[in-house]
């Protein structure tokens, strides 16, 4: 803004943003801080804010119980793995929806869309039922694919706004130049498209490493990703925090080094 | 019924090629994360010592998560483990759809059917075949404060009546200091509030049906039993006693904020142990009743079951032999101490003087266990069995959602007469439902 | 544009989509309306394969059904109301003047990455438990009773937790919109005296009308499948069991197949009147 702002209001500003973005954050810090603390001190009244032994202890009892390495490669092969699978399938649907629209182009996105609004535990029983006739039950390829199709949708309309914004004319140039249908899509949608599909990507990975309720049921050990990861019951705060920090630690990470990406994608066209 | 042999087929199919290729075996055992059971798996070791063909794989579950897993697959044809984790409940609702293998055979030789406490094992037996080892068995108690009652100026008796408790509870409570006179479970569930409550009732003499199925909330014994469980914890309980189940219980009373705690025999073990602040200030009864001739006290058992879609049944019981035969107690003291041995299964541990002396609470766990009936729980007749459950495979499903009610009802949403009459119509429409 | 050549070649290419999600869909959904039709009750041993509409019409006529559609209505609703109202205001503070606006960005962020067990379970024992929960210590320190959040005010509870977990999508995406506004305008229109509740109310909220409806559209999808939430904390319990709730239960706990198949239909029609009635409106502001 080109309006001369006063360093009065600009530290107002600031304290009030910064109130509201550790408000926000808070959950997350206390969970953080309660994982290195001793089970003792993680319910002691009054709270310790600060000084407390910190203790690496939770962390040990975590691991000891499970594999985690483990977990962690499940989630990352799974989230990962559905992400890229799906945009192969997505990027030429999206493109021939922006660009080649046909009478009933609407109809099909918006049935693609209805897809996403099903219930998954009505159909529980069917999808175990068939996992298990074709004997994939934990099996990281079966949450691969189910997860990719749950999310699809999602991948479909993101690159649809995203490859909408794009001016057709750019195409009519390269096709007037002589290009290819294959030589179109690769040189000059694609890098035109980057940024889209690259936010595409984050927000998929983000919601299939999030996503529990599949990733539970359909696993036993060797496709269980971090959502299956459990503390012990019972009054076991530090536990409990230690194991929510090893779940989510890996995409919190993601998500902060790629949020410029992230935002700048997330636009779903809702910005002219 | 052809969609299952099918699943069932392939299934074998693939069990008989896996079972081939491999030298050595993995099962893989589906279990809860409770104390006991993380115990036993940070034991894993020394089975590997023993059996070290056998590779175990763990899957360590929330309860609910757990129940939910374990269901949906052994209904639909099973395949995922070779031991289950599973409850009293459970068990003869599976084994009568052959879902279980039998534990007649096959086990190890020191593992002795005999020594199991007869009325645990007999919850888990069908038609004279064990379907499911205990690896821990329970009743309830009332556990108390010694100091606190003392203070009261009162004197708990071995075996107190519901009276005496709720004037106990009232005289101990004392919220300036944040003590709660009785702590009960109250959060919503067939096994909370539910299990409390179908236990506390029959000491009424309620029951849940009738010899011809009709469901029974509208009597006056149930409507007796949700009274005085309402005031009493309006009197004497902790706030948000709704969301109470077994284990904020026991975080509650560990901390010393509670006077009383009616709940599950194997707590015993938590509030003397080493997590406890007021372990050296407990004390011990059976459960209340009123004079009628029951007890408000239940019969529970986690125990290990095999799927009969296992195709590593003789390495699974070979697990089994050894987690919850009578060496486990011995390897558990060695590790652990005497009290942390998972009770309420053996009769020999009832008779090892080594554990009698570590473990204050084995008498009245052993005499609590002993007084259960499944067979009779009520002092009417009923058709069922099951001391704080109906073992019909519907009630699971049923009882979580009149458990909704109560706890709907201690939270103070609703009235206890609402409840009741709220419980009395979805239990008939489920019943109905259900064909009965 | 669209020559022959490119309009089959188009069509080629969307059939990968259309072909895998005709799959997932009819797959699945034929079989659970296979189920739906019959009473299959795998705990009694129990496969009947046709019994009419009776499964259809104890689901829609027991007392439960009509409780679970207001449930999730609300809970809908009022998610959707605060993370909107809190998601502008978010964007017009973060697009504001300050010192570390990356910083903060990244803290208003981090929630949307936490996955909703985790967040369920951390709200649950950490924040609203009265015994050894933060708000109840705060609550103490101030010298009040502690409230028992859960189970007094449960859907209020869970509207928060997840609330909070979306709340940073709906800032980003609001916050991409405020900054993508024409500054001069504004200037020009605080110049001509107009105050700021009306520069908002005229120019920055009809900027974001497209914004909204787009958060508006995706949360809801997501919203209307909300599960795990409910599962940590109330189990469905204090009126939270939701229409998905509902089906869980009769399909897991009550073991009832056929039932649950049932009810899983109609929330799968139910959903579908939702978002052709979404789609309208966002199909209307996403043409022009």
């Amino acid at each position: 803004m080109a309006r001369a702002i006063t360093t009065q209001k600009k530290v107002m500003w600031t304290a009030l943003a910064w109130a509201f973005g550790l408000t926000m954050f808070f959950p997350i810090l206390w969970t953080f801080r309660t994982s290195f603390k001793t089970e003792a001190a993680a319910i002691s009244d009054p709270p310790v804010w600060f000084f407390f032994d910190w203790t690496l202890e939770n962390y040990v009892d975590v691991q000891a119980r499970s594999n985690y390495p483990k977990a962690l490669m499940n989630s990352i092969i799974i989230s990962v793995g559905s992400t890229f699978l799906g945009i192969l399938i997505a990027v030429p649907a999206a493109w021939s929806m922006a660009f080649v629209p046909g009478r009933k182009t609407k109809d099909v996105l918006l049935w693609m869309l209805s897809t996403k609004m099903l219930p998954a535990v009505g159909v529980l029983y069917p999808l175990v039922l068939l996992a298990k006739w074709l004997g994939v039950m934990d099996s990281r390829i079966l949450l691969v694919v189910v997860l990719m199709l749950i999310n699809l949708p999602i991948i479909v309309w993101m690159l649809y706004t995203y490859f909408r914004e794009i001016p057709g004319e750019i195409l009519e140039a390269a096709r007037m130049d002589g290009a290819g249908l294959k030589a179109e899509i690769l040189y000059v949608l694609t890098p035109m498209a980057l940024p889209g599909i690259a936010s595409t990507v984050l927000l998929n990975i983000i919601l299939a490493w999030n996503e529990a309720f599949w990733t539970i049921l359909l696993t036993t050990v060797n496709a269980a990703p971090l959502t299956s990861f459990s503390a012990p019951e019972g009054l076991f705060y530090a536990k409990l925090s230690a194991a929510s920090m090893m779940a989510i630690a890996p995409i919190l990470v993601m998500g902060w080094f790629s949020q410029k990406q992230l935002v700048r994608g997330l636009t779903f066209g809702a910005v002219k | 019924m052809s969609i299952k042999k099918t699943l069932l087929m392939s299934a074998v199919s693939m069990g008989l090629t896996a079972g081939i290729a491999a030298a050595e075996t993995t099962i893989t055992i589906a279990t809860v994360n409770n104390g006991d059971m993380i115990r036993m798996q940070g034991l894993t070791a020394d089975f590997n010592e023993k059996h070290p063909d056998i590779k175990v794989e763990w899957v360590t579950l929330e309860e609910n998560v757990l129940r939910q897993n374990l269901t949906t697959d052994i209904s639909t044809g099973g395949g995922a483990y070779d031991v289950m984790t599973i409850g009293t409940y459970e068990v003869p609702i599976w084994a009568n759809n052959k879902w279980l293998v039998s534990l007649n055979e096959g086990m190890a030789a020191d593992f002795n059917k005999e020594d199991l406490l007869p009325a645990i094992a007999g919850g888990l037996t069908v038609d004279g075949e064990l379907y499911a080892s205990p690896f821990y068995g329970e009743s309830s108690m009332v556990m108390y404060r010694t100091d606190l009652m003392e203070k009261a100026g009162l004197e708990m008796p071995d075996a107190p009546t519901w009276t005496f408790i709720r004037e106990a509870a009232a005289a101990m409570t004392d919220r300036e200091n944040d003590i709660n006179g009785i702590c009960v479970r109250g959060k919503a569930g067939w096994g909370e509030n539910m299990a409390f409550l179908t236990a506390m009732s029959n000491s009424f003499g309620a029951r849940w049906f009738d010899e011809e199925w009709n469901a029974q909330f509208d009597s006056p014994e149930w409507a007796a039993t949700i009274d005085f469980y309402l005031g009493m914890l309006n009197e004497s309980g902790p706030a948000g006693a709704a969301d109470n189940g077994f284990n904020e219980n026991l975080a509650l009373f560990q901390q010393g904020k509670c006077g009383m705690w009616i709940d599950a025999t194997v707590a015993a073990s938590f509030v003397t142990g080493a997590d406890s602040t007021v372990a050296d200030k407990v004390g011990f009864a059976l459960a209340p009743d009123n004079g009628l001739g029951k007890r408000g006290n239940w019969l529970w058992a986690w125990s290990l079951a095999i799927p009969s879609s296992s195709q590593k049944q003789e390495a699974a019981k070979a697990f089994i032999s050894w987690a919850t035969g009578p060496a486990y107690a011995t390897l558990v003291a060695g590790n652990e101490g005497w009290a942390n041995v998972p009770p309420g299964t053996r009769t020999s541990l009832y008779e090892n003087a080594d554990y009698l002396a570590a473990a204050p609470f084995a008498q009245m766990t052993l005499d609590s266990i002993l007084s259960a009936d499944p067979t009779n729980p009520s002092i009417q007749p009923v058709p069922y069995t099951g001391v704080q459950f109906v073992a019909i495979p519907e009630f699971a499903g049923i009882a979580t959602q009149t458990g909704q009610q109560f706890s709907d009802a201690l939270a103070g949403n609703q009235t206890a007469a609402q409840a009741l009459a709220n419980a009395q119509e979805l239990t008939t429409e489920e019943m109905e439902a259900a064909g009965y | 544009m669209s020559t022959a050549r490119s309009k089959s070649a188009a069509r080629l290419m969307i059939a990968p989509a259309v072909f895998v999600l005709l799959v997932w869909m009819l797959i699945p959904l034929c079989m659970t309306l296979y189920f739906s039709f019959a009473d299959y009750r795998p705990m009694r041993g129990i496969f009947e394969a046709w019994i009419g509409f009776d499964n259809y019409a104890s689901f829609v006529t027991s007392s439960s059904f009509l409780k679970s559609l207001f449930t999730i209505l609300w809970m809908v609703g009022g998610i959707l109301a605060i993370t909107i109202t809190g998601g502008v205001l978010m964007a017009l503070l973060l697009d504001g003047p300050m010192f570390g606006q990356g910083i903060v960005r990244i803290l208003v962020i981090a929630p949307f990455f936490v996955m909703p067990t985790v967040s369920a379970l951390v709200w649950k024992n950490m924040f609203f438990n009265v015994d050894n929960g933060l708000f109840s210590y705060a609550y103490k320190f101030f010298g009040a009773q502690p409230f028992d959040f859960l189970s007094q005010a449960p859907l209020f509870s869970i509207i928060m937790i997840v609330a909070w977990q979306w709340l940073p999508f709906a800032t980003l995406i609001l916050l991409t919109a405020v900054q993508s506004l024409d500054s001069e305008q504004l200037e020009a229109a605080e110049m001509d005296g107009a105050p700021a509740l009306s520069r908002f109310r005229f120019i920055i909220l009809p900027h974001l009308s497209r914004a909204i409806t787009v958060v508006i559209l995706i949360q809801t999808i997501f919203l209307l499948s909300i599960f795990a939430e409910i599962f940590v904390t109330t189990n469905g319990a204090f009126g939270t069991r939701t229409l998905t709730y509902l089906v869980y239960q009769r399909v897991l706990e009550s073991q009832n197949i056929g039932l649950g198949s049932a009810g899983g239909i109609v929330a799968v029609i139910l959903a579908n009147i939702v978002a052709i009635f979404l789609m309208r409106i966002v199909g209307k502001n996403l043409d022009n």
